[in-house]
């Protein structure tokens, strides 16, 4: 099973890499309002089921991935 | 000071880099300190425990996330449970906050750069084994070098947790509410940015970190006579 898990900033957390990345692409001459920059963790696992493989991931968020006081995260499941 | 010196580990993580300086100054201002490896399990007979700067495991992930689960965290969290003193500095203080001994979490530096510099601070709290020395308002020099020191406080923060604030104008990182260090709701566990060991000596500049450090070593002296008698 694989699974990626997206672990971004959450909303009200100051994020200078954000605001870097989105000052950089208005000076580049886009209309962005807002940019938030998270990190991505690619996992390959064994999982008895979808289900199980998610009940394992999201310990695994909790635990270490991502840090819920500053950080939310979200769980795609692909084969 | 009477009987024997205060006994003082200081963790050595993989990327730890002021073990050395943090176990210099602990000896210059008159305890024992131990170099303890993160892969030891057990803590060694002590009065106290630093958590020293550094990089440890690379910040991968986060600072401080990955040391939180070394062996050696196990024991360090076991000795605060049971209301030992233990001290992180810079990266130790990251690894606090990961490990819940700390409220908080600290994030990139709002200017995104590495800040290396003098800080003056302002003395909140005398009432903890960290600042007794201090008096209260008082205002320290004591050098901050670091990338990730912005805290943010967490649900489980009060303002009694904040024992130094950077004193106006020199937040270095966008900490909120100008916080430079807090303080466990017990008053065991303290963590700060700034970096005592690096201001023990007039010939590089301050002495104000030997209040905090020699503040620490006063009530691990005194513990260990308490124990002792």
């Amino acid at each position: 099973m694989r699974a990626t898990v997206l672990v971004r900033p959450k909303p009200g957390i100051l994020d200078p890499q954000g605001d870097a990345v989105g000052s950089s692409l208005r000076q580049l001459g886009f209309a962005v309002d807002a940019a938030h920059v998270g990190r991505v963790v690619d996992l390959e696992l064994e999982a008895a089921s979808p289900e199980d493989a998610r009940d394992q991931v999201e310990r695994m968020c909790a635990e270490l991935l991502a840090n819920p006081l500053i950080e939310s995260f979200d769980i795609e499941l692909t084969e | 000071m009477t009987g024997r010196r205060a006994r003082v580990a200081v963790v050595v993580f993989p990327g730890s880099n002021d073990d050395r300086d943090a176990a210099s100054a602990l000896a210059e201002l008159g305890a024992e300190p131990t170099l303890m490896w993160h892969g030891e399990r057990r803590l060694p007979p002590v009065d106290a425990v630093v958590l020293p700067g550094g990089f440890s495991y690379g910040d991968y992930l986060r600072c401080g996330a990955i040391a939180r689960f070394a062996p050696a965290m196990e024991s360090v969290v076991e000795f605060a449970h049971r209301g030992g003193l233990v001290l992180g500095i810079c990266n130790g203080f990251q690894i606090l906050c990961e490990a819940g001994l700390l409220p908080g979490a600290l994030r990139p530096n709002a200017s995104l750069a590495f800040v290396c510099r003098d800080a003056g601070l302002v003395v909140e709290r005398t009432d903890t084994p960290f600042t007794s020395r201090c008096t209260t308002g008082q205002r320290l020099t004591i050098p901050v070098k670091h990338g990730d020191g912005c805290w943010h406080p967490g649900p489980d923060f009060g303002p009694a947790n904040v024992v130094l604030r950077y004193a106006d104008g020199q937040n270095p990182n966008g900490s909120i509410d100008d916080v430079a260090g807090v303080v466990s709701v017990r008053g065991n566990v303290m963590g700060l940015m700034p970096h005592p060991e690096h201001a023990v000596e007039a010939l590089i500049g301050s002495t104000d970190g030997a209040l905090i450090l020699g503040s620490m070593i006063d009530a691990a002296h005194r513990n260990a006579l308490a124990v002792a008698s």
